[in-house]
């Protein structure tokens, strides 16, 4: 900031414009905002933000990385004020990934989630698995090999078609 | 000269919600702890990183519900200092949890036992009058999902795999089973809940478990325990009676906190 300049009225939309900036330090494709981690931004009379946020899984060790990354990229734009706030309600669900994000991601080699399941009986739950389609030759014939991966957030699963291993960005 | 009236002191009755909050978050430190410890010791690479993800998404929601019992709470103590100050008599979990690991089948059968649980009784609380409450059960019930999923696979594996892992999975099973009975057993505090639309009823969730574990144990070809007598049963943990184990992990887990107050990094 140059002395003597006011400085600068940020809006709501500013800040959603840096935010898309800010990616998941763990799957670095997917901004934030992609993710469906900011759930609300605001900004007072004062020009305060508060981002509003919600974790992915209660034990990502990310959480704590994507907080920073978020005040960081909005203080070096230029506002001093700036708060993270976490809800737990609604719950994050890999529903809320749009469709462009999710073509990124098979880009990026891992597959996207699946829809989640409507709650239905539990004993399906554990019976019924769904087919998961191979991120690099589009085959069906693929097996998991683990239901956790690099991260929290995938499982570990082989194509059988094209002998790959590939991580599955898992439904929640 | 009459005898001086002896007044009892007032004995506050225990807040019902602090209550099961504590039981609630004490069950998954607990079991995150003793899950944790298998981190470097995994039978394989997948296994490692599974069981340590699952310990993390256990202290997480554990987090979450202390968090919640210490502010409802009021006495001005943080998840942390309910995790790390509280003396063995004061947690709230049921004695399955706090079993040491013992091996790889019994990790998996305890695992699954309370898996079962945790989704049950999740999917009640989610579904209840405390909107809070049922926030962070909606957010972890997700999470429990994927672990029963992840533990019924293996209790498949290990009881329909070869002799000897299917014997370690009934011996697992059978050990275990006395400790059932105390996930269901309901007291003052889970009537209070109930009575306030909070929680849902234990004998519906038993209900539900057991069609759930017999499923699962039938298709893995072990053999459903016998119920055990009252007397045999365990009991006692969500009132703050726990085996021995308890206070050993205990030490392990707190003797960083406690040399090192407030110490941050």
């Amino acid at each position: 900031m140059v002395d003597g300049v006011a400085p600068r009225a940020f809006t709501r939309e500013d800040i959603l414009g840096i935010l898309d900036s800010v990616m998941d330090p763990e799957v670095p494709v997917l901004s934030v905002r992609e993710l469906g981690i900011v759930r609300d931004v605001s900004v007072d009379s004062s020009g305060a933000v508060i981002v509003t946020v919600t974790p992915t899984y209660s034990g990502c060790p990310a959480i704590a990385v994507i907080e920073a990354d978020i005040i960081s990229a909005i203080r070096t734009a230029g506002v001093a004020d700036v708060l993270v706030r976490t809800v737990y309600a609604p719950a994050w669900t890999t529903d809320w990934i749009p469709p462009e994000a999710r073509a990124k991601l098979k880009a990026y080699g891992i597959a996207p989630p699946l829809r989640t399941d409507s709650p239905g009986d539990l004993v399906q739950l554990l019976r019924v698995r769904p087919s998961v389609q191979c991120p690099y030759c589009d085959s069906y014939e693929t097996e998991t090999r683990s239901e956790y991966g690099s991260t929290a957030c995938k499982a570990v699963c082989w194509c059988r078609a094209c002998r790959q291993p590939f991580e599955l960005f898992k439904s929640i | 000269m009459t005898a001086p009236s002896v007044v009892p002191a007032a004995v506050e009755p225990p807040n019902a919600r602090v209550e099961l909050l504590l039981r609630l978050g004490d069950d998954r430190l607990v079991l995150g702890h003793r899950l944790s410890e298998w981190c470097g010791h995994g039978p394989i690479l997948e296994e490692d990183i599974a069981l340590s993800n699952v310990a993390l998404d256990l202290i997480g929601q554990a987090t979450m519900f202390l968090r919640l019992a210490g502010e409802e709470e009021g006495k001005g103590r943080d998840e942390d200092a309910l995790a790390y100050f509280r003396e063995a008599v004061e947690f709230r979990n049921c004695q399955l949890v706090e079993l040491p690991r013992g091996d790889f089948a019994f990790t998996i059968a305890r695992q699954f036992l309370f898996d079962v649980y945790a989704v049950v009784m999740l999917d009640g609380l989610a579904k209840g009058s405390d909107p809070e409450i049922a926030a962070i059960a909606a957010k972890a019930l997700k999470e429990a999902k994927y672990h029963v999923r992840h533990s019924g696979e293996w209790m498949l594996k290990l009881g329909d795999g070869t002799e000897e892992s299917h014997r370690r999975a009934q011996c697992a099973v059978d050990d275990l089973w006395r400790f059932t009975a105390e996930l269901f057993a309901p007291d003052d505090v889970d009537r209070t809940m109930l009575e306030a639309g909070a929680a849902p009823e234990l004998s519906a969730v038993r209900t539900q478990w057991d069609t759930l574990v017999r499923d699962v144990l039938d298709r893995a070809t072990l053999t459903v325990p016998h119920d055990v007598p009252r007397a045999a049963s365990a009991r006692g943990g969500r009132c703050g009676a726990h085996t021995e184990f308890l206070g050993h992990m205990l030490a392990e887990m707190q003797i960083v906190a406690r040399s090192h107050p407030g110490a941050t990094w």
